[in-house]
C-alpha cells in the first residue's frame, strides 16, 4: 500500500518535473510585473517650455524638496539672465551662486510626511527603469494622484502607492477619483484643463530631466564632432597601416 | 688616453662624444629593451580581428589610470551627510558632473571605461578559447592573465563601492556578506573586510585605498608579468602553430615581423575603431541602458531602505547565477556530477597520471567537504555529525562554486589534451563544447541581473554544470575529438 502511495508520488513529481521542463525557459525570459507608463514628450531644446518648468519648480517644489547639486546661476542655461534668476526664482537662497537648499529641517519633513522627502536633482535620472525613461516615470506619477480619505495626507497615486507626498498641483489639476473600475477620474476641475495640465507637468519633467544632467544637450552636441574627427582619424590610421602593410603578404 | 672604466667605452664609434642616447644607452637598456619588446620583438603575420583586444585593454588601463587620477583630486571618500542631508561622496560625485570642469567627461570616462575594460578582456579571454593560447609553452602568461582578472573584479568591486549610491552599498553589503559563509574565520573575515558591522564609512575608506592604490599597483605589476612572459615565449596565433619552428639564416622566424612598426600601426587602427564605440557610449549612452551606471545608483546610500532587487553589474553576473545556482536542492547534483567526473578519471586512459592526481584529489576534497563521508556513515549507523563540514549552509557552496567557476579557467592548460591549439583544426566536439559554453556564459549573464525565481533558478542550475563540464570534462573530448591536421606553417 504504501509502497503503491509511493510510486504514485514519484510518477506526480516526475510529471511535475517534466512539466517544469518545458516551461521553464519560457517562464525564465519572461518579465514578472509590468508597470505602464505614459510616454513624456520630449522637450529638451525647448527653453521656453524649461523656463516655465523652472517657475513651477520653485514654486511647488522647492519648499520640501532640495535639489541641492544644482546651482541657481546653472539657469543660464535655461536662457534666463542673473537678474531674472535673482528677480524671480531666488526664494531660497541670497546669492546665484548658491545651490538650491531648502529651510526644512530633514528631521521636521521625516515626522510631517513619514519621510524625508528626497533631493531632486537627478530625479529623472534616478526613476528609469525596465518600463521606461525616469521622465516617463515622473510624467505619469505626477498626472496619477487620486484622494484617498484613508490615508494621513489624503491622497494617493496609482504608480506609488501610499505615497508620502500630497497632491501639491491639485489646485493647477483639480481632484481626481478612482472609480469602480479602479480608473483614475476628475472630480473637481482646477485651475487648468486637462489638456494644459499635462503641458504644464511635461514643462516640469523637462526640467527636471535638464536639471539632472545640464550638460547633456552639450554632451551630445561634442560627440558628433568627436565622433566626425575621430572617423577622419580613422581614415589616415588605416592608410598608414596599409602603406605600411604593402610589403606583407 | 681613454678611460677604460668610463660606461662610454660601449659606445660604437669609439669617440668620446656621442648622442643623448648614447648617453643613456650606457647607463641603461633602452636600446636594447626597445628592441627586445618592439622593433625586434617578432609576432606572428597572421593576426587577425581577435587580436586587437590585448593593446585594448592596455589601452582601457591607462583610460582607467588617468581618469582615476584625476577623479580622486575631486572625489571625496566620506560617508557623513553634508548639510543638505546627502553622503558628501555622493555629493562629490555630482559635484565632479556639474562643477569642476570637463569633469562628466572624466567620470563618464572612467564609468564607461569600467565596463569597456570587462568587454575588451572578455573578448581577449575568448581568444585564447579560440585559439589554444594558454597551451604549452604558455601555462604562466595565462595565469598570470587570470590573476589581472581576479585582480580586475576586484578593482571593480572596490571602485563600484565609491559613488555611495544605493546599489554601491547594498552591493557591497551582499558580496562582502558572502565572505561569512566560510566556516570559521568567515564572520570575523567579513567584519574585518567591512571595519564596521554594517557597510559605513570605515568601509568607504578602505576601499578607496584598495582602489586607488593596492589593486592598480598589483594590476600593473602582473600586466608586466603577463607581457614579459609573452616576449619570453612568443605570441601564438590563429593557426595555434609554432612560428619559431621555421628561422632564416638570421634566428628570425620566417612567418614573424617586427611588432614594431607593424602591429604599433595596426593597433592605431584598432584603438581608433575601439574610441569610436567608446565615445558613442561616453557621449550618447552614458548609462548604458542602466548596465554601465544603474538607474538605483543615482538614489544616495540609504542604510535603512534595502532596495527590492539587488543586481550586481553586468560583468560580475554570470559568476554571480553561478553562486545563486547552489541551492540546498541543487547540491546532491553537485554530488552526481564530481561523482561523474571521479569515475571518468579512475577509467584506464592515456591521460597523463598528474591530471588523473589531480582529478581524485579534487573531487576525494569536494566529497569530503560535501559531507558524504557522514552521509555513507549514516547508512552503518555511525554519526559524523560533529565533522567539521557536515550541514553547510547551501550559501558556503554557492561561494565555493562561484570561487571555483573562476579559478577552473587557470587549470584550461592541463585540462587541455588535444593534440592541436586551433579552433581552426579541432573537431566538431570541442566547437560544439565551446559553442555551449558561450550560450551558458549568456544566459548565467542574463540571469544575474534578473530576480530570482523557481524556473530561473532551474535554467542557472543547468547552466552551472553546462559551465564546469566545458572544463572538467576537457580532457576527455578534447582526446577523442576529430582534429584535422596542423599545417607547417601559418595560413596567413
Amino acid at each position: 500500500m504504501q509502497a503503491g502511495a509511493g510510486k504514485g508520488d514519484r510518477m506526480k513529481k516526475m510529471k511535475k518535473l517534466l512539466l517544469t521542463l518545458l516551461f521553464v525557459p519560457a517562464i525564465a525570459f519572461g518579465s514578472d510585473t509590468e508597470l505602464h507608463l505614459d510616454h513624456a514628450p520630449d522637450k529638451s531644446g525647448d527653453q521656453a517650455a524649461l523656463q516655465n518648468g523652472a517657475k513651477l519648480f520653485v514654486n511647488y517644489c522647492l519648499s520640501c524638496h532640495s535639489a541641492s547639486y544644482m546651482r541657481y546661476s546653472r539657469l543660464q542655461d535655461i536662457g534666463l539672465s542673473e537678474a531674472q534668476i535673482k528677480d524671480n526664482l531666488l526664494f531660497t537662497a541670497d546669492k546665484v551662486g548658491e545651490p538650491m537648499r531648502i529651510a526644512m529641517q530633514r528631521d521636521d519633513a521625516k515626522a510631517w510626511f513619514g519621510t524625508a522627502p528626497p533631493d531632486l536633482t537627478i530625479i529623472a535620472r534616478a526613476r528609469a527603469s525596465e518600463f521606461g525613461s525616469g521622465p516617463d516615470w515622473l510624467y505619469t506619477y505626477l498626472r496619477s494622484f487620486y484622494r484617498d480619505e484613508s490615508r494621513p495626507t489624503g491622497w494617493n497615486n496609482t504608480i506609488f502607492e501610499n505615497v508620502g507626498m500630497p497632491h501639491v498641483l491639485w489646485e493647477l489639476q483639480g481632484i481626481q477619483a478612482k472609480d469602480a473600475n479602479g480608473k483614475l477620474v476628475l472630480a473637481t476641475p482646477g485651475k487648468l484643463t486637462p489638456e494644459q495640465y499635462d503641458e504644464a507637468v511635461a514643462d516640469l519633467v523637462a526640467f527636471l530631466t535638464y536639471m539632472g544632467e545640464p550638460v547633456s544637450e552639450y554632451r551630445k552636441h561634442l560627440g558628433v564632432m568627436v565622433i566626425v574627427f575621430l572617423a577622419v582619424l580613422l581614415v589616415f590610421a588605416y592608410a598608414l597601416k596599409r602603406a605600411y602593410w604593402k610589403d606583407i603578404h | 688616453m681613454g678611460n677604460v672604466n668610463s660606461p662610454e667605452k660601449y659606445k660604437s664609434d669609439g669617440s668620446a662624444a656621442g648622442g643623448l642616447l648614447e648617453w643613456v644607452d650606457a647607463r641603461f637598456p633602452l636600446v636594447s629593451l626597445w628592441k627586445e619588446h618592439l622593433s625586434e620583438y617578432y609576432a606572428p603575420k597572421n593576426f587577425n580581428f581577435w587580436y586587437f583586444f590585448g593593446s585594448l585593454a592596455l589601452f582601457v588601463l591607462v583610460i582607467q589610470i588617468v581618469t582615476g587620477i584625476f577623479l580622486v583630486m575631486h572625489f571625496k571618500p566620506d560617508a557623513a551627510l553634508n548639510a543638505s542631508g546627502v553622503p558628501t561622496a555622493f555629493a562629490s560625485v555630482e559635484y565632479i558632473m556639474r562643477d569642476v570642469p570637463w569633469g562628466w567627461l572624466i567620470r563618464y570616462m572612467h564609468s564607461t571605461g569600467a565596463s569597456a575594460f570587462f568587454i575588451v578582456v572578455y573578448l581577449h579571454m575568448f581568444r585564447g578559447l579560440l585559439y589554444g593560447s594558454y597551451r604549452r609553452p604558455r601555462e604562466l602568461i595565462w595565469i598570470f592573465g587570470l590573476l589581472i582578472f581576479l585582480c580586475l573584479m576586484g578593482e571593480a568591486f572596490f571602485g563600484y563601492l565609491l559613488p555611495w549610491g544605493q546599489m554601491s552599498f547594498w552591493g557591497a553589503q551582499v558580496i562582502v556578506n558572502l565572505f561569512s559563509a566560510i566556516p570559521f574565520v568567515g564572520p570575523d573575515l567579513s567584519l574585518w573586510l567591512r571595519g564596521d558591522y554594517v557597510v559605513g564609512d570605515a568601509t568607504l575608506n578602505r576601499f578607496f585605498s584598495f582602489h586607488v592604490i593596492a589593486m592598480p599597483l598589483v594590476l600593473l605589476g602582473l600586466v608586466a608579468a603577463h607581457i614579459i612572459a609573452l616576449h619570453e615565449v612568443g605570441s601564438n596565433n590563429p593557426d595555434g602553430v609554432e612560428i619559431k619552428k621555421y628561422k632564416d639564416e638570421k634566428g628570425i622566424p620566417l612567418d614573424g615581423i617586427p611588432f614594431h612598426p607593424y602591429y604599433t600601426v595596426k593597433d592605431i587602427v584598432g584603438v581608433v575603431v575601439f574610441l569610436i564605440v567608446f565615445a558613442a557610449i561616453v557621449f550618447f549612452k552614458p548609462e548604458g541602458g542602466g548596465y554601465f551606471l544603474e538607474y538605483n545608483n543615482f538614489i544616495p546610500a540609504d542604510p535603512l531602505k534595502t532596495p527590492p532587487h539587488i543586481a550586481p553589474v553586468w560583468y560580475f553576473t554570470p559568476f554571480y547565477s553561478i553562486l545563486r545556482a547552489v541551492t540546498s536542492d541543487f547540491i546532491p547534483f553537485l554530488w552526481l556530477f564530481l561523482g561523474g567526473v571521479g569515475l571518468l578519471s579512475v577509467r584506464p586512459s592515456k591521460l597523463p597520471i598528474l591530471v588523473k592526481l589531480g582529478y581524485l584529489g579534487f573531487v576525494g576534497a569536494m566529497f569530503v567537504l560535501l559531507g558524504v563521508p557522514s552521509v555513507v556513515a549514516g547508512w552503518f549507523g555511525i554519526k559524523l555529525s560533529a565533522f567539521i563540514f557536515v550541514g553547510l549552509e547551501a550559501k558556503f557552496w554557492g561561494v565555493v562554486s562561484m570561487g571555483a567557476s573562476v579559478l577552473v579557467i587557470g587549470a584550461l592548460p592541463w585540462l587541455d589534451q588535444s593534440p592541436v591549439k586551433s579552433i581552426r583544426y579541432r573537431g566538431v566536439l570541442y566547437k560544439s563544447a565551446l559553442a555551449i559554453f558561450v550560450v551558458c556564459f549568456f544566459i548565467l549573464g542574463y540571469l544575474g541581473v534578473q530576480p530570482p525565481n523557481p524556473a530561473r533558478t532551474v535554467v542557472s542550475q543547468v547552466c552551472t554544470i553546462l559551465y564546469f563540464s566545458f572544463f572538467l570534462l576537457l580532457p576527455w573530448y578534447s582526446r577523442i575529438d576529430k582534429c584535422k591536421p596542423e599545417p607547417e606553417r601559418v595560413t596567413g
